[in-house]
């Protein structure tokens, strides 16, 4: 598989990955066989239509749903082949954070306890230092632990929930986080607070970051570089500014188009977005995207495009790439 | 200026909790003439769903509404329900965010359809089914005559979109409220979604109401903008005349927390610090007034009244407008 231009190893590397579901007796194809690379310190938008597979690759890497085929290199090492107690030690470097931050709160529970949780999980068992790092890491996210610490999650707003679950991602000093659509539930003004806030966390802690969102937008805002998927593969790689002034992809420059801009001079472009995805259960052969696609031709259904490198750093899976 | 098709005057509904009444719609004005489309924003819970239903008069039993909703000449609030049912669904049309809420998982398609054709127009079966077959390929569903026999659950959440708007107007409505018509859709689905209801809108010379919390949606649609927050009317003014100068300082607010396309990547958001106040206490000054940073004492006293000053049709409820014209008094 093809390398992507990265400036040094990357912290993440993901190598030709397959994750697949089991569907009655059909297959989900998913995943099918993504590469990207994310370095040290670096944030990797990840970006996409709903069931083009971005959570499924999001807990691939983190091992919470194990490859068909292709590999996890974190740091070096191969997540797809650890278990056990390797992989347990290994988590504690990587975080998730999901979409619906009420929903991964478990409501019995104080907020407290549920930010100690993945302390207690790796074996911490000196009360007062768990007591301490959560305390820390609350204040972090801009909670007064003494005000919070003792309630529990209904008793606060959906923005509140999120700041709480960035704090339980945070508590065990991880080095890497998967955020998978972590503001896509929230109002506009409590988003642009969530995304502040995960910029502050990012410098201050020394993130590396991989941020799933449907929106491009948002994605571009916290973004280094942007990844395109489209029904299981990827589209298009390249540095945010680069993709989003000259999209090399079709599909890239079609959700461009299809943004609604608050301008009212901007007027829509009447959607050129024929059609809707096909089931990832019986994907199109050659290039996925061919059914939606203006520019599709034969050789689009005959052959799978591979990434290849359009502009230094941009990468587009496509035969006929927009200039 | 002809009169307006709706007027909704002075409306308010409070819905009872066990915390005390809790202020949904707080005393809200607004009109709308035929052929014309209104944006409604705001974010989640400022009212804009409990205000659209109070016009449809489809609100929660326990709810108290007060105030008046004029619909073509009549005061809605006073009709008989079963006047009220044939005025819905005829000349009153609504399309909600989970078009499962106005289709029938167990009826299929065509008959969901036919029935409503045929409960408010005089047509027979076979004219009512030639009528759902054009109006499916006119909401861009291939082979519609295939769809009439299968169920909302065989179709895609854009399909199912798709059907919804197709019933609702399958009246030719006077009025068609869409709440959220897009939220739960794919960017791409969405724009073919409100590419539809502006064509539709357009060719019928219905008038229509958009409901969203995305100031993008409402830009490039409606003729005109009304902005809430916490369940009252806080701008309202032509479109391009909003977006070319607010003058309420939510609205400026609330358009610089989007992120922008065209902004770096890393750019801080100027992000509105705290939340909307809570709609069951009582609330003396501006609603606005804890997270807004032009208020003075005077904004935590008293409330300020929907007003206008430069152009009358561009009205603002706030004591310290901002970007006024030179010499125009607030
Ligand atoms: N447990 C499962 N069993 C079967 N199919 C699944 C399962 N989880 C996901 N899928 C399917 O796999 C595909 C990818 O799903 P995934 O949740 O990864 O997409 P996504 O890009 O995260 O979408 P969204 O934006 O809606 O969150 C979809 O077609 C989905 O229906
Ligand atoms: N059935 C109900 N009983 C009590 N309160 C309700 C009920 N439905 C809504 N509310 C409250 O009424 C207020 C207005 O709600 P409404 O649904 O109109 O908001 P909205 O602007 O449509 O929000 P969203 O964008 O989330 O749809 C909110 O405070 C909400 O919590
Ligand atoms: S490979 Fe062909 S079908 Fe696919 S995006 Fe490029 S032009 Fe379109
Ligand atoms: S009235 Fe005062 S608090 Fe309210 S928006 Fe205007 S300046 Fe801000
Ligand atoms: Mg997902
Ligand atoms: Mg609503």
């Amino acid at each position: 598989m093809m390398q992507l231009a990265v400036p040094e190893v990357p912290l993440l590397n993901v190598d030709n990955l397959v994750v697949e579901y089991g569907l009655g007796n059909k297959t989900v194809h998913a995943v099918s066989g993504v590469s990207l690379q994310v370095a040290r310190g670096e944030t990797l938008g990840l970006v996409g239509e709903s069931g083009c597979g971005k959570s499924t690759l999001g807990r691939a890497v983190l091992q919470l749903r194990r490859a068909k085929s292709g590999r996890v290199l974190f740091d070096g090492e191969d997540l797809t082949a650890m278990e056990g107690e390797t992989l347990r030690k290994m988590r504690r470097r990587v975080q998730l954070i999901f979409q619906d931050p009420i929903a991964s709160l478990n409501p019995r529970r104080r907020i407290g306890d549920i930010v100690a949780e993945p302390l207690i999980i790796a074996g911490i068992k000196d009360a007062v230092e768990r007591k301490r790092r959560v305390h820390e890491v609350l204040s972090a996210v801009g909670l007064d632990p003494d005000l919070v610490a003792g309630r529990l999650p209904h008793e606060f707003s959906g923005g509140q929930c999120q700041r709480i679950c960035i704090a339980r991602s945070l508590v065990l000093n991880p080095e890497f986080i998967v955020c998978d659509e972590p503001v896509s539930a929230l109002d506009v003004s409590i988003r642009a607070q969530i995304l502040n806030l995960l910029e502050e966390m990012k410098t201050r802690f020394g993130l590396t970051l991989l941020f799933i969102a449907h929106d491009l937008a948002v994605v571009k805002a916290v973004s280094d570089r942007v990844a395109v998927m489209y029904l299981g593969r990827l589209c298009e790689v390249g540095p945010s500014q680069q993709l989003f002034a000259n999209p090399a992809h079709p599909y890239t420059a079609l959700l461009l188009q299809a943004i609604p801009v608050p301008d009212p001079d901007v007027r829509p472009a009447e959607s050129v977005a024929a059609g809707e995805p096909p089931s990832p259960i019986a994907p199109p052969s050659g290039c996925r995207f061919r059914t939606r696609c203006l520019r599709a031709d034969q050789r689009c259904s005959a052959e799978i495009p591979e990434l290849r490198e359009i502009a230094p750093g941009q990468f587009a899976a496509c035969h006929h790439p927009l200039a | 200026m002809s009169s307006p098709l709706l007027t909704i005057a002075d409306v308010a509904v409070e819905l009872p909790t066990p915390r005390g009444n809790l202020r949904a719609v707080d005393h809200v004005d607004l009109s709308l003439e035929a052929g014309r489309t209104l944006g409604i924003v705001g974010e989640s819970g400022c009212g804009k769903t409990m205000l659209s239903r109070a016009v449809l008069q489809l609100l929660p039993k326990k709810a108290k509404l007060t105030g008046r909703v004029m619909f073509d000449g009549q005061d809605l609030a006073r009709l008989a329900p079963e006047s009220l049912r044939r005025l819905r669904g005829r000349d009153l049309a609504v399309v909600f965010q989970d078009p499962m809420t106005s289709l029938n998982p167990v009826l299929t398609i065509g008959t969901q359809l036919m029935e409503t054709i045929q409960e408010h127009l005089e047509l027979d079966a076979p004219e009512a089914r030639k009528r759902s077959i054009e109006l499916l390929a006119a909401v861009g569903i291939p082979a519609p005559e295939q769809r009439l026999t299968q169920y909302p659950h065989q179709c895609s959440g854009g399909m199912r979109q798709r059907i919804a708007i197709a019933i609702a107007l399958s009246c030719e409505p006077k009025l068609l409220i869409a709440d959220e018509p897009t939220t739960a859709l794919d960017v791409t689905i969405q724009a073919q979604i409100l590419d539809l209801l502006a064509r539709e809108q357009r060719r019928r010379h219905m008038a229509m109401i958009i409901i969203t919390h995305d100031l993008g949606v409402v830009a490039g649609r409606a003729d005109e903008v009304a902005v809430m927050y916490a369940g009252r009317v806080v701008e309202r003014a032509p479109t391009s005349a909003l977006f070319k100068r607010m003058h309420m300082p939510y609205t400026e607010a609330l358009l610089a927390a989007i992120p922008k396309l065209d902004a770096a990547p890393h750019t801080p958001l100027p992000a509105i610090s705290g939340r909307p106040p809570d709609p069951t206490r009582p609330l003396r000054g501006c609603s606005f007034a804890p997270r807004c940073r032009y208020a003075t004492g005077r904004c935590h006293e008293a409330k300020p009244a929907l007003t206008s000053a430069e152009m009358p049709d561009h009205l603002y409820a706030c004591f310290h407008p901002i970007q006024l014209a030179e010499g125009v008094g607030a």
